[in-house]
């Protein structure tokens, strides 16, 4: 058995609270005995009634605090001090708020609620880095949605990341689906054993929406950013992605998703892939270099990425032509036929920017003189992004057109204007138009669009033209701007819907003649 | 099994946009009202991360606010300015806030120094009085850099009896003096014969009483008085109901016993009685002597003194040498005009009274004094989320002076003036309002913010400084 007594001189406490104070000590079962109380000569009575005797006692005064305790063993002892003064400082705050809690700051919020483990950031990218560094230091993941983000501040963060073993996705990411739960631009897929860690933001939601439609489903999907897989960056999420998802139980397959790195991160990354134990597609879009490897698919588009993905978790193998296997649809003939001799061209009008850039890779393989806002090759880039000319292919998420507007998943009324310019052209025969459904994207996409569609049709039609449009839907049935509803409004305006990015981009092709 | 053990908890910081659509998955998502730290200037942002990311500061601070918490201050005595205020001469005036000259002084404090200078029998008429302010031979200073605190225009003359408050623990002192109680009085500009008459009756008749009842006691403890009066509805700035009865409490029987005219000392308890504000003037030495004890701790960015003269509030740090001030434009107080007055009536904010505040009293313990907050015009759960958002920027909290209402949580105490700038939050400070013109006397009580600009100034001079 072992004693503590100590008085500390002029230590105000309420007696309720001390009260309480000593409720709580004695629930321990190293408690024997405790008097925690202000030294009154009634407590100082009470104390020594109970065998807690000594000067120091006698001579504290109504002032002063009064701690004795008897425990087993002296360290029993030592550790009930300890929780004495826990005790006596306990921040006694609210009970955790709801969830739902609207804070000041990211310290704040992990005051609040040590358990929060994602932070969704999309303040303006002068302050991203701070807060990034804040969700850090904070044991947050995060998914950085911000663009403008200095290639330094990125390195720096995302080698602090590592470190601590978190995840930075982003900046400018602007997909991921983590547990099930999307974030920011995401669509309604299934949950599944297919880990997608992509670069691209509609690379990844084309990849899994596919993946959903053909009965497969989403373990994780890792948005990266799309400047990972440059060389200062040098890939560190989409390794760390690729090292979360071979660790991750509910992962069989994975799937990468990115534009052609440089060749040395492309090295690093396949390298990466090779140590994997499971199987591993790579779809480098827009890719000619890359076909075939010990262990790796690579997959020829973001359709093939998804077919190729699904049929691995079921243990299956799947042809890969290059080809969508959505065959191109027989109206296509019947719109062909509708087209007068001069309306040739294609134009391709995106909101999505990596189906864009697929749109660029596919046409360019079978039409000469395809340009677009997204090439990177030069004699494939628009002079201007504002007028389109022969074949185009429009990025309308370019910074030219969002300048002071959100982006055209949002708001996909400034495609509108377009819409109507290219059917004033009388070289033009087929408009491409994708519409991008799922959380983050406009509630209803297809209705913000289809008075301009119908315009540019009467517009052709005045000058005695018929203007043919293909839309593609990129949406799961449960999406909650309802797929089926959206492809019905684009029908019903004779509008042919194409069944993947590669699909419309082939029936674009049927109807034109390529 | 995901990549969370518990499953994903989301933060959103940005556009709720992608909060809204989380929810819409039926996951709960918290959400933080985003804004630019520090208003999206470039130099303070960079002054926080320079100074928050320092190993030193933090120490600093948490040192500083121990010091602060552990201080104890004890009422020792009474006495004339000129034998213990250090630096009191027979030409000093104090006065409240950062320095000021005479003719830029507010009304109510050039009327309280008329009246100052009529009760030391330097002039006859506050006219005269007036000239000889201006005249250049009265030296004037703020109470903070002579260890004093003053209500309102904070006068202090050298025969003005004043409490002797000392921090038992450090050893240190501070001064304040005897409040006269409301209406037509000398803190608010008055300077009529019965002004006069009052402050010399102050000092021959209530002094000589009270320092016997003190010295019979012993001293009277004012960290417990403080703590105990914050659990019976006092803030103690501008409610100090509870805390001026347990002094009573403590001193009547006191009164009774020493050698004195009974008539006399009948007097003294009375006028003490009279005034449910006599603690206010124990209260602000009391936190005075505890602040003190923090200023000079190298590389602390924690606040030790708010205070604000009807012109300027200004502000000190700790870990600034003891003479910086970091003021800005006094503000006008939001609250509550008495009848028969209105804001045009109304002086700017004024007095060293913020040092309670800057104690984590007065208004950071609002929540403590429901019974006031219509007083300052407010509601009781405006009274808790005031409490509550101080501790968003202080160091600590501090168990002795602990809050019932917030479950006796400590007050917010220690105001960093890192995190001021970092938040945007501004301390909250408890006050009366003083008519414009000297005399007239309290007109309202209210809610009053420093402004930023003190410390944004003190944050740039720390980040110099601590390099």
């Amino acid at each position: 058995m072992a004693q503590y007594i100590c008085v500390r001189k002029n230590a105000y406490h309420d007696s309720v609270s001390l009260m309480t104070l000593t409720n709580e000590l004695k629930k321990s079962d190293e408690i024997e005995d405790a008097v925690v109380s202000m030294a009154t000569d009634m407590n100082k009575e009470l104390a020594e009634n109970i065998g807690f005797i000594s000067d120091d006692i006698q001579s504290a005064g109504p002032n002063d605090l009064l701690i004795a305790l008897r425990c087993p063993d002296e360290e029993a002892c030592e550790r009930m001090v300890v929780r004495v003064d826990e005790l006596l400082q306990s921040k006694k705050k609210k009970a955790a708020k709801s969830k739902e809690a609207t804070y000041r700051s990211i310290h704040q919020a992990n005051d609040d609620d040590a358990d929060l483990n994602m932070a969704v950031i999309s303040v303006a990218g002068d302050y991203a880095a701070r807060e990034v560094n804040a969700a850090l230091d904070c044991g947050m993941n995060v998914m950085l949605f911000s663009d403008n983000v200095s290639v330094e501040d990125e390195v720096a963060f995302k080698n602090k990341a590592h470190e601590l073993g978190l995840l930075v996705m982003g900046p400018d990411c602007g997909t991921a689906i983590i547990d099930g739960v999307g974030l920011c631009f995401a669509n309604d897929v299934r949950r599944g054993s297919i880990g997608i860690v992509a670069a691209s933001g509609t690379g990844l939601q084309e990849v899994s929406v596919i993946i959903d439609r053909l009965g497969g489903g989403i373990s994780q999907a890792i948005g990266t950013g799309g400047r990972d897989l440059s060389a200062p960056v040098g890939g560190m999420m989409m390794l760390d992605g690729i090292s979360k998802l071979e660790d991750d139980e509910d992962t069989s397959v994975i799937v990468l998703v990115s534009k052609p790195p440089v060749p040395e991160v492309a090295e690093k990354v396949l390298h990466a892939v090779e140590q994997c134990t499971k199987p591993v597609v790579v779809c480098f879009i827009a890719d000619e270099a890359h076909r075939g490897g010990d262990g790796i698919v690579f997959a020829r588009s973001l359709e093939d990425a998804a077919i190729q993905a699904v049929a691995l978790s079921k243990g299956e193998d799947a042809p890969s032509s290059g080809k969508s296997v959505y065959p191109v649809a027989e109206e296509a003939r019947r719109f062909a036929g509708k087209l007068s001799a001069n309306q040739k061209s294609i134009r391709a009008l995106y909101c999505g920017g990596t189906l864009a850039a697929e749109a660029l890779f596919e046409m360019s393989k079978v039409r000469d003189g395809v340009v677009s806002n997204v090439a990177k090759k030069a004699h494939q880039k628009m002079s201007d992004p504002f007028v389109s000319t022969g074949d185009t292919i429009v990025d309308l998420g370019d910074d030219v057109f969002t300048k002071g507007r959100p982006h055209p998943m949002i708001d996909p009324s400034i495609r509108c204007d377009r819409i109507v310019a290219e059917a004033m052209d009388e070289s033009v025969g087929v408009i491409l138009l994708d519409f991008e459904l799922g959380f983050g994207s406009n509630a209803d996409p297809v209705g913000a669009t289809i008075e301009a569609i119908e315009q540019a049709q009467k517009i052709a039609g005045e000058q005695g033209r018929h203007m043919a449009f293909v839309g593609y839907v990129l949406g799961t049935d449960r999406d909650y701007q309802d797929y089926q509803k959206q492809c019905a409004m684009l029908e019903e305006a004779g509008v042919l819907i194409a069944q993947s990015n590669l699909n419309a981009v082939e029936t674009a092709l049927a109807i034109v003649g390529a | 099994m995901g990549l969370f053990a518990d499953g994903i908890k989301p933060l959103n910081v940005g556009t709720s946009i992608f909060r809204d659509d989380i929810v819409r998955q039926g996951v709960a998502c918290a959400h933080v009202d985003w804004k630019p730290v520090a208003g999206g200037d470039a130099r303070l942002v960079a002054a926080l991360d320079a100074l928050g990311n320092r190993e030193d500061v933090a120490q600093a601070n948490a040192k500083a606010v121990e010091l602060i918490k552990a201080a104890h201050p004890v009422l020792v005595g009474i006495d004339h300015a000129r034998n213990v205020i250090p630096g009191m001469t027979d030409k000093t005036i104090l006065h409240a806030g950062p320095p000021i000259a005479y003719e830029n002084m507010c009304g109510p404090m050039k009327g309280a120094i008329m009246g100052a200078l009529v009760y030391e029998g330097l002039a006859e008429t506050p006219e005269e009085a007036n000239e000889l302010a201006l005249s250049g031979e009265i030296e004037f200073s703020p109470c903070h850099e002579h260890h004093a605190v003053g209500p309102m225009s904070g006068v202090v003359s050298p025969s003005m009896p004043v409490h002797i408050v000392e921090n038992k623990t450090h050893g240190n002192r501070s001064f304040a003096t005897v409040n006269e109680g409301l209406g037509k009085v000398l803190r608010f500009g008055a300077n009529s014969q019965e002004v006069i008459d009052r402050l010399k009756c102050i000092e021959e008749e209530f002094m000589p009483v009270m320092r016997k009842a003190i010295e019979a006691c012993g001293g009277i403890d004012l960290k417990s008085t403080t703590a105990q009066a914050l659990n019976m509805g006092d803030e103690c700035h501008n409610r100090n109901k509870a805390a001026t009865a347990l002094l009573v409490r403590e001193l009547s029987v006191r009164f009774m016993e020493i050698d004195v005219d009974p008539q006399a000392a009948k007097k003294a308890l009375s006028f003490i009685c009279d005034n449910e504000h006599y603690f206010l003037n124990l209260s602000m030495p009391a936190c005075k002597c505890s602040l003190e004890s923090a200023q000079g701790v190298a590389n602390s960015t924690l606040v030790t003194v708010m205070a604000r003269n009807g012109v300027e509030f200004g502000i000190k740090v700790a870990g600034l040498a003891g003479d910086t001030w970091f003021t800005g434009p006094a503000q006008m107080v939001q609250g509550l005009m008495f009848p028969g007055f209105t804001e045009e009536d109304a002086a700017p904010d004024l007095g060293d009274s913020a040092i309670t505040e800057t104690m984590g009293i007065g208004g950071f313990a609002m929540a403590a004094a429901p019974s006031i907050v219509q007083f300052v015009g407010g509601s009781v759960p405006d009274a808790i989320a005031f409490s509550e958002q101080m501790y968003e920027i202080t160091e600590s909290e501090n168990p002795s002076y602990s809050l019932p209402v917030l479950d006796f949580r400590g007050a917010a105490t220690g105001i960093d003036v890192m995190k001021v700038v970092e938040t945007g939050i501004l301390p909250v400070i408890n006050t009366g309002i003083a008519h414009r013109v000297a005399g007239v006397g309290q007109v309202g009580a209210g809610i009053v913010h420093p402004p930023m600009e003190c410390f944004e100034k003190a944050l740039l001079a720390c980040t110099e400084a601590f390099m």
